[in-house]
């Protein structure tokens, strides 16, 4: 009875899962990842200017794009990334499709994985489907929006437009504005400013400031003149569901446009204004601060573009290895 | 009151084993003879007698555990754990008696269902159960359920655990009303106004990571009123799986002001914070969710103080496509039975946090008491409640290990030392590994 054998023998124990790279939150990156990216996008900006756009590179190569939210500008973004790098590209919306039927994300992603593809692509409402498809097949996956958690590719397009506007991002100061707690992208790019050396205020009303987010590192205000200090004012989109009667978030859109929405009176000249859109004009953004020369909105969508294609091509490429691998628990 | 398999008791003898029974002062390396069942001498080189002789030398024989709170999805979800797989479970991680929650499909709440599972635990359980059976039909929150008769088909409790008694007026005649019908009730603390929408512990991680918050004054303001309404009614109260440091603050206020009310605790709460969500697996999720250190650090001083009497696995089987999905779509729950006593070791015991004595304490007489059942014990006379215990190998935590039929442990893949190899539940040998 002494000599007890673990009930377990090591070849049953599960595997390990394999190296792949993922693309699911800016936590994995280090700044070095995110400068070579960044100068990956620059180079292949170059080439969005040139009268042939395509590049043989990802020749051959699967891209699909599951999209289970509603999404222009990161949809269709993506599926241009992937063309111009002339990579066969598949589109699946969650509209129309087996999941209409009830199929699970573990089957649609099995489903998905039979045809191998190299890269798939998913924005999903709910954290963690990206590590979900991640671990149900072979593929590189790259988080085009989990939920409220992350949207990596925003980010890194945020300091792509930063950078190519400012020349540098170390030493900013960046006032994200508004609806943080429903906000991926908030999460993210409070993630890649502080990451690349940038200080960061967020600013809204106090139930939409989640409780502890200073840990990030951030600073926090529920005034809207703290917006002044910044060198860019990021306005995040009022989700307009959240002012609901009842949702009580806010008391009303109307107070709320009146206490932090961006309004030219707020801004001092110089400071740019950025926005991930889709726009509420008129709620969180005055439609001539949308339209003035220092806002960058349609900049974010053309930088989308170069660094989609720099994203797909280094996970394609092996390129110089750092971005982290998740962690994927995997059950035998 | 426990039901008790109808099997034939064993005769044994325990060889050699470090004896350790703190309550009874027994701390030494002896025999431990076990005929029919019951516990016949404790001494040094007792005769085999013909009895199946376990060598037990550096190993650890205490009293067998006693789980206040396990889930055997029996009946309605029997594809996720029955009552023989469930016990067999117990078994293995070193229980000699587990009461089971009422929140089936149909819920424990008539005697009807009640007597059904009373009657398949005889022929089918591994180790004695207590089927706890619902505060109010349905468990809705509406309609008392008939306490006096549920008590009379053998209710172990009362308790409409997963959902709390929302109404306090309600809560306030099933405290009156439960002093004719006997058992004690348990309560699970959670002011759904707060926790809604909440997918774990509000805190510096859920900010960062965007899951909906699940707060911890969502659990101790309901432990609050639910104390002030026991207080009120001078009657006995159970607080179920207890997480944040100011429910444990209420207890011990309470108790002190002399309100006869006990809490538990679970291996998770005890070992695990909120920063094991970051994982996003699913398996991270239970409510109550995971907290923060200091929630954890309170509930740790509580168990050592006694403020929370008893560790409860909340062993809450699930269907694997259940949990195979994104964590803001999972259930809440995972398994215990297993891995309880391991893990508590691991990383309390073998850390200097909590000692053995303690940690067998409240795994065993505690829960015990809390329901008013016969603590188990290494004594002449007694009935043979015994677990045998490897604390030195290290082992694998993994599925194909696992005698439940889920496998939604928070703790696969994680590398664990201590483990019953032997366990006797009245008198019979239930496990041997």
């Amino acid at each position: 009875m002494a000599d007890v054998t673990p009930l377990v023998r090591d070849e049953l124990l599960p595997p390990k899962p394999p190296e792949r790279r993922h693309l699911i939150s800016i936590a994995d990156l280090s700044r070095d990842d995110v400068e070579r990216l960044l100068t990956l996008a620059e180079t292949f900006a170059k080439t969005l200017d040139r009268d042939v756009k395509k590049l043989p590179v990802l020749k051959g190569r699967t891209v699909v794009n599951l999209f289970y939210e509603s999404s222009t500008r990161t949809s269709s973004s993506f599926e241009l990334a992937a063309k111009r790098l002339s990579a066969d590209v598949m589109s699946i919306k969650a509209a129309g499709s087996a999941v209409d039927k009830g199929e699970s994300l573990k089957d649609t992603a099995l489903t998905i994985g039979c045809y191998d593809p190299e890269v798939i692509v998913i924005r999903h409402p709910e954290i963690g489907a990206p590590n979900l498809v991640a671990r149900f097949t072979d593929a590189h996956v790259v988080n085009a929006g989990d939920g409220k958690h992350q949207h990596p590719t925003q980010a890194l397009l945020d300091l792509y437009t930063i950078v190519d506007e400012l020349g540098h991002v170390e030493g900013l100061h960046v006032a994200i504005v508004g609806d943080v707690l429903h906000s991926r992208v908030a999460r993210s790019d409070v993630q890649a400013l502080l990451l690349m050396g940038a200080r960061v205020t967020l600013v809204g009303p106090p139930p939409l400031i989640p409780r502890g987010i200073e840990a990030m590192g951030c600073e926090v205000s529920y005034e809207i003149d703290a917006i002044r200090d910044a060198d860019v004012v990021y306005v995040l989109r009022m989700q307009k569901e959240r002012m609901l009667a009842g949702a009580n978030y806010v008391p009303s859109l109307r107070e709320y446009s009146a206490r932090w929405g961006v309004t030219p009176e707020r801004l001092r000249p110089g400071q740019k204004v950025m926005h991930p859109g889709p726009m509420n004009r008129g709620v969180e953004i005055d439609g001539v601060v949308a339209d003035a020369a220092d806002a960058l909105i349609e900049r974010q969508v053309r930088s989308g573009l170069a660094v989609r294609m720099a994203v797909l091509y280094d996970l394609l490429t092996h390129g110089p290895v750092g971005v982290k691998v998740a962690e994927i628990q995997e059950v035998a | 009151m426990l039901v008790r398999p109808d099997r034939p008791r064993d005769d044994v003898v325990v060889r050699g084993a470090r004896v350790l029974d703190a309550a009874e002062g027994v701390d030494a390396v002896l025999d431990v003879r076990v005929d029919g069942g019951v516990v016949a001498q404790v001494g040094e080189g007792l005769d085999a007698n013909g009895h199946r002789v376990v060598d037990a030398a550096g190993l650890v024989l205490a009293p067998a555990f006693v789980d206040p709170h396990v889930h055997l999805r029996t009946p309605g979800r029997e594809d996720e754990e029955d009552l023989a797989s469930g016990t067999r479970a117990a078994a293995a991680g070193g229980f000699c008696a587990i009461l089971a929650m009422p929140n089936t499909e149909p819920v424990v709440d008539s005697a009807a269902v009640l007597g059904s599972l009373v009657e398949r635990a005889r022929a089918e359980a591994e180790v004695p159960v207590g089927f706890l059976a619902a505060i109010t039909k349905d468990q809705a929150g509406e309609q008392l359920t008939e306490m006096v008769e549920l008590a009379e088909a053998g209710a172990a409790g009362f308790s409409d655990d997963g959902m709390p008694v929302e109404s306090p007026g309600l809560l306030r005649r099933a405290l009156q009303y439960s002093a004719a019908a006997g058992p004690p009730i348990a309560l699970h603390c959670e002011e759904k106004a707060l926790s809604r929408g909440g997918q774990m512990h509000e805190g510096v991680t859920s900010a960062e990571l965007g899951f909906g918050g699940y707060p911890s004054v969502a659990e101790s303001l309901m432990v609050a009123r639910d104390l002030a309404l026991a207080a009120y009614e001078e009657r006995p109260l159970h607080l179920l799986h207890l997480s944040a440091r100011e429910s444990v603050d209420e207890l011990r206020r309470a108790q002190a002001a002399g309100v006869a009310a006990t809490g538990e605790v679970t291996p998770h709460h005890l070992t695990a914070t909120d920063e094991t969500v970051r994982s996003l697996d699913a398996n991270a999720k239970m409510n109550p969710p995971l907290r923060a250190e200091d929630d954890r650090q309170a509930l740790l001083e509580a168990l050592l103080d006694g403020t929370i009497a008893a560790i409860a696995t909340d062993h809450a089987p699930h269907a694997r496509h259940e949990k195979e999905v994104p964590f803001e779509a999972a259930p809440f729950g995972v398994t215990g039975l297993e891995t309880a006593f391991a893990v508590l070791y691991t990383r309390l015991v073998q850390t200097g946090a909590l000692p053995l004595e303690t940690l067998l304490e409240r795994m065993s007489a505690g829960p015990a008491r809390v329901y008013g059942l016969e603590a188990p014990r290494i004594a002449v006379g007694a009935p043979a409640n015994l677990v045998l215990l490897d604390l030195e190998r290290p082992w694998q935590v993994a599925e194909a290990g696992f005698r439940s039929k889920s496998a939604n442990s928070w703790l696969l893949g994680e590398t664990l030392t201590g483990r019953p190899v032997l366990t006797v539940a009245d008198g019979r040998v239930a496990f041997a590994a």
